[in-house]
């Protein structure tokens, strides 16, 4: 059975290519010498690695990754942060821009506030840290909030950002994209509800040819 | 429990400062309402409704048993609803909660009090025999508004049904027997206060207060829930049911329609 | 396995079941994939007159705290008939015999779903039949199957199960004559046959992960049984197959 062309969308167990000729990528494993997917994605060859980009699924955290977190709990000296990945995120007051007395988390952060966080690490056992210890992270304020398939995210960027710099052009909206599929947005009512309709286009056509002429031209057409 | 950030919630509140919606709908609008009556073979009535993307199917199950002593000769009625866990991940597999009793009774109560069903019809031998109507309420996808849905689905569900009195030698199957004038259940959720009807789950997430009212085609009302724990005003509680006349006079000329095209096209 | 085989002829001289199909032929099956707005990957399967809803919650943290595996993800199917969903109403809830079926069938699936990648997290599959018409187990997981491929979980192999069975044995002065190996039993086969044998595979390497047998059969019958069984299940792989690319899968004319 021949491995399959490019682009193309590929199931789990699905046959991928030789060991002996080619690399295994994310999304793949072998089995007795031969790769396989392991998950609903678009197959990817690049040089001799072959990889699968899902389409669906959880967030899978990476440590570094700009995530946009949202506050489950506050405990006296640490936050447990909802970031859509399969386990909760631990976010220390260390970790924070704050000078936070034992016990006064949640003056600071509450249930239901939402921060633009980063992945800190990540430990054996799958636990996250989360921090808030940079210039472009903190606890958001005003605007909207999005969920997309976090797999659909680097759509939304696009090549080297062409796809998110022409949706900011063309709705004059704020947009920040967190890798777990959170989008923060802002701008006037009419450019937001232009700029969610785009949001959903990309999210269902993520897998075709010419997405961001398409978007353009929608874009422009609502004007 | 799934949190909602704050920022939606006060997304959601600049926007009905506004008279807008998050979905762009204006306050008295309902989503794309789909009714699929005789879905399910193996129920003697069944239908599968979706308002947006909130689904619910109803099946309808009949018996042959003995009549409640102080109707003697009256069929008898039993609902009961499910929120199954694929409807939403915060749904736990297990008995029914307080939510889906409070669905199930309000229905119930719905098709109960406003004698929809000609129960007086359904007598097989008084005292004795008398057929009982199954109402199972299926919710399967969770998108808000289960109230009007689940009640809708029933209705559609009952006005298909056929009762099955070959299976038990009392002659051939018929339709059940029932009136014409269905109340109507129209669901609004107030918040911040704003009173929209037909609330997707991001407005049911933050509502403070909800009313269900039944109305009938002449206006009048026939059953009334409020829930959660915030309040309405009077003038609010009075818009509710004027919104509630109006649109159950939308929605029960589509329920109309579907259940004649489903008995069309059941050739009866 | 009740009821009078000689009331009904189960096969007739042209080899042509109650239903008019022939021993090798399976039920009509239809599979959409994605059908649900809250879950995280769906299914909605016909197969015969059985109606079947599958649905996919995560991985996500398995609680209480206590069930969780440190290893690995655990896999908790539910398996549950509609009350209406049944000639006589079911009482709603679990009974044993969904209870057992929940466990067969989370146990197929965790064989084929790459566990080790989720400690501590569980992948909650719910199965709903909402019409029944013999065959649910097989048609609940193979629905199951196209639910978890939907919603990302990683697998080594998209699972399948079908079922063959015997219809048309007679007791002739003590012993066991004639019948007929066929596959997907229907309701009145079901009923009035001489042995069910559900069967689910995982189709890339025709490992079997549920078998299951209830009634008579010699050895040569099983042998038979197995192999037609596993037969519809390749057929029924393509239809999971076809679901999935039908959702996935742009028109190829739209890309050139």
């Amino acid at each position: 059975m021949p491995p399959p062309p490019m682009r193309k969308v590929v199931l789990p167990g699905q046959y991928l290519g030789d060991s002996r000729y080619l690399k295994p990528g994310r999304g793949t494993f072998i089995e007795k010498g031969k790769i396989y997917a392991m998950v609903l994605g678009v197959f990817e060859r690049k040089g001799n690695i072959v990889q699968v980009i899902p389409l669906k699924g959880r967030y899978n955290p990476v440590i570094g990754d700009f995530v946009i977190g949202i506050i489950e709990e506050a405990m006296p000296s640490s936050w447990l942060v909802d970031i859509n990945a399969p386990y909760p995120a631990l976010l220390h007051v260390s970790e924070t821009p704050w000078e936070i007395e034992y016990g006064d988390a949640e003056k600071y952060l509450k249930t239901g506030d939402s921060i633009m966080a980063k992945v800190l690490l990540i430990d054996a056992e799958r636990k996250l840290q989360l921090t808030l210890n940079d210039r472009n992270l903190y606890k958001i304020r005003g605007g909207h909030i999005i969920d997309v398939e976090p797999s659909k995210v680097p759509r939304i960027i696009g090549k080297r950002g062409s796809m998110i710099n022409l949706l900011k052009r063309l709705t004059r909206c704020r947009i920040i994209v967190g890798q777990n599929g959170r989008i923060w947005i802002d701008g006037d009512d009419e450019n937001i509800a232009k700029l969610l309709l785009a949001i959903r286009i990309i999210e269902e056509e993520s897998v075709s040819y010419g997405l961001t002429d398409k978007i353009e031209r929608l874009l422009k057409m609502m004007t | 429990m799934t949190i909602v950030p704050t920022l939606k919630k006060d997304y959601i509140y600049k926007l009905a400062g506004q008279g807008k919606r998050i979905d762009g709908r204006a306050f008295d609008e309902y989503r794309p309402i789909v009714i699929e009556p005789g879905i399910i073979r193996k129920a003697e009535g069944s239908a599968r409704v979706k308002i947006g993307n909130t689904q619910v199917v109803t099946g309808i199950k009949m018996d042959v048993g003995e009549p409640y002593p102080d109707t003697p000769e009256s069929g008898v009625i039993t609902t009961s609803a499910e929120l199954i866990p694929m409807a939403s991940p915060d749904f736990e597999a297990g008995p029914p909660q307080e939510d889906a009793i409070e669905l199930a009774r309000v229905v119930d109560r719905g098709i109960r009090e406003s004698e929809v069903i000609k129960l007086e019809e359904l007598c097989i031998e008084p005292g004795e025999k008398i057929w009982i109507i199954f109402i199972d309420i299926h919710v399967i996808d969770y998108d808000g508004n289960l109230f009007d849905c689940a009640s809708l689905a029933s209705l559609a569900a009952l006005y298909t049904t056929m009762v099955p009195a070959e299976k038990f030698d009392l002659g051939d199957d018929y339709p059940l027997p029932m009136r014409d004038e269905p109340p109507i259940s129209c669901t609004a959720a107030k918040f911040n206060d704003a009173v929209v009807f037909d609330p997707i789950l991001d407005e049911e997430e933050i509502a403070e207060a909800r009313l269900t009212v039944a109305t009938d085609v002449n206006g009048d009302i026939r059953a009334m829930q409020k829930g959660l724990s915030g309040g309405f005003t009077v003038e609010e509680v009075k818009k509710v049911i004027k919104g509630a006349v109006v649109n159950g006079r939308e929605i029960r000329e589509k329920l109309w329609d579907s259940v004649k095209k489903a008995k069309e096209e059941k050739g009866e | 396995m009740a009821g009078n085989a000689e009331e009904i002829k189960l096969i007739d001289e042209n080899g042509r079941r109650v239903d008019g199909r022939k021993p090798d032929e399976l039920r009509k099956i239809k599979i959409e994939a994605g059908v649900l707005h809250r879950a995280e990957g769906s299914c909605y399967l016909e197969w015969g007159g059985n109606k079947v809803v599958a649905a996919v919650y995560g991985p996500r943290e398995a609680i209480p705290k206590h069930i969780q595996d440190p290893v690995k993800a655990i896999v908790n199917a539910r398996y549950n008939m509609a009350a209406f969903s049944v000639e006589d109403r079911k009482k709603p809830g679990p009974d044993r015999r969904s209870r057992e079926i929940s466990k067969v069938t989370s146990e197929a699936l965790e064989r084929v779903i790459i566990t080790d990648l989720f400690p501590r997290a569980s992948i909650d599959v719910n199965i709903e039949i909402l019409d029944a018409e013999a065959g649910t187990r097989c048609a609940g997981l193979t629905a199951a199957a196209v639910a978890l491929a939907d919603a990302g979980i990683p697998m080594r192999d998209i699972p399948v199960a079908c079922a063959a069975g015997k219809i048309g044995a007679e007791v002739v002065d003590g012993k066991v004559k004639g019948g007929c190996i066929v596959l997907d039993l229907c309701k009145e086969e079901d009923n009035y046959g001489n042995a069910d044998l559900p069967v689910a595979i995982a189709p890339r390497t025709d490992e079997i992960l549920l078998l299951q047998m209830d009634g008579h059969l010699t050895y040569e019958e099983f042998e038979e049984a197995l192999e037609l069984a596993i037969k519809g299940c390749h057929i029924v792989s393509k239809l999971q197959r076809e679901a999935l690319l039908r959702k996935y899968q742009p028109d190829v004319e739209e890309n050139l």
